[in-house]
């Protein structure tokens, strides 16, 4: 039964690591200046505790299989000097892999979410609402309106609550349900949500981020390729939390002016 | 060879009447068996919403038989609408989370075996303990009660994120009384479990018999005395924030929601709350819970292996302190839970290390469980195969802790069904092994009857090959980014990683087909299996040192003097090749 279960937990084990290193399923190509770190630190992540996965398992295969041994003439072994080298190498293995871990990553995590926005960032805005995301540019002003909760209203299509009436600044606010957005060009989006808590989540520019209801929550990232990616929701916001999606248009520069022109003079 | 002292009086007569003896009964033998009919109940309900879930995310176009039966608002036809997907997502994992991984190795358990371990003859507080069972199942009536509301159970998930969870019917569906209930039924099961942990406590503080010092206490009851401590720090949080959130809800206060948020088309009265303060308070008790769902069965494993093995666990000591280490981190690293939700961004890295170093004492206690293995006589018995396939799910599950541990990775890895292979191999499968090892283990001595090995062992394999099957391809589908909780697959780049879904959801019903193998065993074997000796396995540890099932007073009015720590196997120069907690004997040589 031992040697059963050894080779049960072997197979497993190299099946297991063996999907993974072929990339059977894995991330999509990264179009973002976030992404390089964050991918390094994935694959140096992977390296280290792919090879204490397969340690464990084939260590405990092992000696399983060593343990279904029962012969009357063998002794137990107790493990070679007790139990002390093994909590001084996990203690020294584990912590280094920890610290070094900790060290590399938060600088990856420090760039995206930690530095300032660089100051030539576009803004934009983005709310969020159940089931749908909209994306405001400042129009060729310059300026954001002022949101006013109360003006919220979907049915005429003032998702961010502005008041053009009486609030210049909103007058000429371009508001879409895709986010658009120049190639190679610092992105600061401000995330508002209306109602519950959803995230921002583009898997091709590795990052996510939770809109929280009651705070303007800052998220900068630059695209380094043109395309198509899907943006959707990744924090439970209702019945509809599963089609909650939009698309992210990356274009170069000169298509991005062209349509910003276009948006505005609509 | 026992000697006897005086040390403790039985504070409660033997009951007489059928109510006193099986339903309200204060013998802490009876609760723990209690506690695990509940447990045993709810983790049925719990896989089968799971089933009903993963046909629902392979075929969701398929009509489930009798599911309109359940709900015909919720399942027209058969067919789940996306809000009954989510309804049954938010029931399973709040009655797997509470009533099975908390209850079976913790309560059911740590009831029946903690005060026959330490030598005593009951809890601390017997009426305490009665009513942390009957508190304990009305929350689960009140939970249970959910799926028969108008609007249906609630969707906002086992974590009830505010302020989906906070305010009522303009949220959506099953956000009126079923969230209600859902927040009611938890603070119910808070103060049972509040009530379980002090007596666990005090019991294992004051009631040890004569020799019983804390390093001679098997690792089964350390696990549960430090499991009792983080219970009561954590339920203690939970319990307010559960109130509170019942008072956003009922009582017009604004804790968890901010002022200014439209939903239905109406401006929300609510004013100043916080959104993040929920997920604070939830995740300062949601992660000692994962704790609570898994030290109790790293002690049962701890407990049964070298019973199979024939020799000493290795590194007693460390293994004790590394419980009480994880423990002790367990409160420092709620935050990592929370990378990506909008807190500030620095205090990612300060809750980041600790989680990562939590991962020392968890490596520790594994390779401790390894090391064990080594060199041993194995008698692979199925209580013993489910060790050694804990050992394996844990390895499995606690790796994939480095990757959600590091904010960088996180960010693109959260909410990803990476995460829902992470908890399920780390605290719902290796917390289940322990569970079937502790049950395969202790049945004989809580029913007097042994259980089929054959059918043990078949349960072994098609689970332990199951849940690899189940859960290992849920981590490549959260490398390519399949986000969790979507009730269908309708996105671009997730259509083609349906495939890997409908493998899964195979997996799940074989193998959730498995345990009613197990389920035929447990009841099987309660009055056919052969009769149980007082101590079947060769055991050490007090519990079998008494009969099988033990009596009312557990040791028959004998007061049990311990000489030995729970870890003498593979000893040399005796008659046998151990020696029990009882046994004054001196021990030469191993």
């Amino acid at each position: 039964m031992g040697k059963l279960f050894a080779v049960v937990v072997a197979i497993i084990t190299i099946i297991s690591v063996a999907i993974f290193v072929m990339h059977t399923w894995w991330m999509p190509i990264d179009v973002s200046t976030n992404g390089p770190a964050i991918d390094r630190q994935m694959d140096d992540t992977m390296i280290g505790v792919g090879v204490l996965f397969l340690a464990g398992q084939l260590v405990l295969a092992a000696f399983a299989w060593g343990s279904s041994n029962t012969s009357s003439g063998r002794k137990i072994k107790i493990f070679p000097g007790g139990a002390t080298p093994l909590v001084a190498g996990a203690i020294i293995l584990v912590g280094l892999e920890v610290l070094t871990l900790t060290f590399v990553g938060s600088k990856a995590w420090g760039a995206i979410y930690v530095a300032p926005p660089p100051a030539d960032s576009m803004r934009i805005d983005v709310q969020a609402e159940q089931f749908a995301f909209y994306f405001r540019y400042a129009g060729p002003d310059g300026k954001f309106g002022a949101i006013h909760p109360d003006k919220i209203d979907d049915g005429s299509g003032n998702y961010f609550g502005l008041d053009p009436a009486n609030d210049i600044a909103a007058r000429d606010d371009i508001v879409v349900g895709s986010l658009t957005i120049p190639v190679n060009t610092p992105i600061w989006l401000t995330l508002h949500s209306k109602d519950v808590g959803h995230s921002f989540y583009v898997r091709e520019l590795r990052v996510q981020q939770d809109f929280v209801p009651g705070l303007e929550i800052p998220l900068h990232f630059t695209a380094t390729q043109t395309g198509k990616f899907e943006l959707v929701c990744t924090q439970l916001c209702g019945l509809g939390h599963y089609n909650m999606k939009a698309y992210v248009e990356v274009v170069s520069q000169g298509d991005f002016q062209q349509w910003l022109k276009t948006q505005a003079g609509q | 060879m026992q000697e006897t002292s005086q040390h403790a009086v039985h504070q409660h007569a033997p009951p007489t009447s059928f109510i006193r003896k099986h339903v309200f009964s204060l013998d802490h033998k009876v609760i723990g068996k209690q506690y695990y009919g509940l447990a045993l109940v709810a983790v049925f309900i719990g896989m089968v919403l799971s089933w009903l879930m993963r046909i629902h995310l392979a075929w969701p176009t398929w009509p489930i038989p009798g599911l309109d039966k359940l709900s015909a608002v919720g399942a027209p036809g058969g067919v789940m609408t996306p809000e009954y997907y989510l309804s049954l997502m938010t029931m399973h994992g709040t009655i797997m989370v509470f009533f099975v991984l908390t209850n079976a190795p913790f309560a059911a358990f740590g009831n029946y075996f903690l005060p026959i371990q330490i030598g005593a003859e009951d809890m601390a507080f017997p009426r305490f303990n009665m009513m942390s069972f009957w508190t304990t199942f009305v929350a689960f009536l009140v939970m249970v009660t959910a799926f028969f509301v108008s609007d249906g159970p609630p969707i906002s998930g086992w974590t009830a994120y505010a302020p989906l969870s906070a305010i009522g019917k303009d949220a959506g569906p099953g956000l009126a009384m079923g969230q209600n209930l859902w927040a009611i039924s938890i603070a119910i099961f808070c103060i049972g479990s509040l009530l379980g942990a002090l007596n666990f406590i005090a019991t294992t503080l004051d009631l040890r018999t004569k020799g019983m010092s804390l390093s001679r206490m098997p690792y089964s009851t350390w696990a549960w005395f430090v499991t009792a401590v983080i219970s009561l720090l954590a339920f203690a949080v939970l319990l307010p924030a559960c109130i509170l959130l019942i008072l956003d809800r009922t009582a017009g206060t604004s804790f968890f929601v901010a002022s200014g948020l439209v939903l239905s088309d109406h401006l929300q009265p609510h004013s100043g709350g916080s959104t993040l303060l929920w997920q604070h308070l939830f995740w300062f008790f949601g992660h000692p819970e994962v704790y609570i769902a898994i030290l109790p069965s790293i002690g049962i494993v701890a407990t049964i292996l070298p019973v199979f093995a024939r020799k000493p666990l290795l590194g007693p000591r460390a293994t004790i302190g590394c419980m009480i280490a994880i423990g002790f981190l367990s409160y420092m690293v709620w935050g990592h839970h929370m990378f990506v939700s909008g807190m500030n961004p620095f205090s990612a890295n300060l809750f980041s290390v600790p989680t990562l170093f939590i991962t020392i004492p968890a490596t520790i206690l594994t390779l401790l469980l390894i090391g064990t293995v080594y060199g041993a006589k194995m008698r692979f018995t199925t209580p013993a195969l489910f060790c050694l396939g804990f050992i394996s799910v844990f390895i499995s599950g606690g790796v994939s802790g480095f990757f959600l541990a590091q904010p960088s990775l996180d960010v693109y890895l959260h909410a990803t069904y990476f995460v829902v292979a992470h908890f399920h191999f780390v605290m719902a499968v290796a917390s289940i092994f322990g569970v079937f090892a502790g049950t395969y283990f202790w049945a004989p001595k809580m029913f007097g009857r042994m259980m089929n090995e054959t059918l043990g062992k078949w349960h072994f394999w098609l689970t332990f090959i199951g849940v690899y099957c189940i859960f290992m391809p849920m981590h490549y589908l959260g490398m390519a980014g399949n986000v969790r909780r979507y009730s269908a697959f309708v996105d671009d780049y997730l259509i083609p990683l349906i495939p890997v879904h409908k493998f899964i959801t195979i997996a799940a019903l074989a193998t959730g087909a498995a345990q009613f193998i197990f389920l035929f065993n447990l009841i099987w074997s309660r009055f056919k299996g052969p009769i149980a000796s007082d101590n079947p396995w060769e055991a050490t540890s007090l519990e079998w040192s008494t009969s099988s099932p033990p009596p009312f007073d557990n040791f028959g009015g004998r007061h049990m003097v311990v000489y030995q720590g729970p870890n003498e196997y593979g000893v040399e120069g005796s008659d046998k090749d151990y020696v029990m907690q009882t046994s004054p004997e001196k021990i030469v040589t191993r």
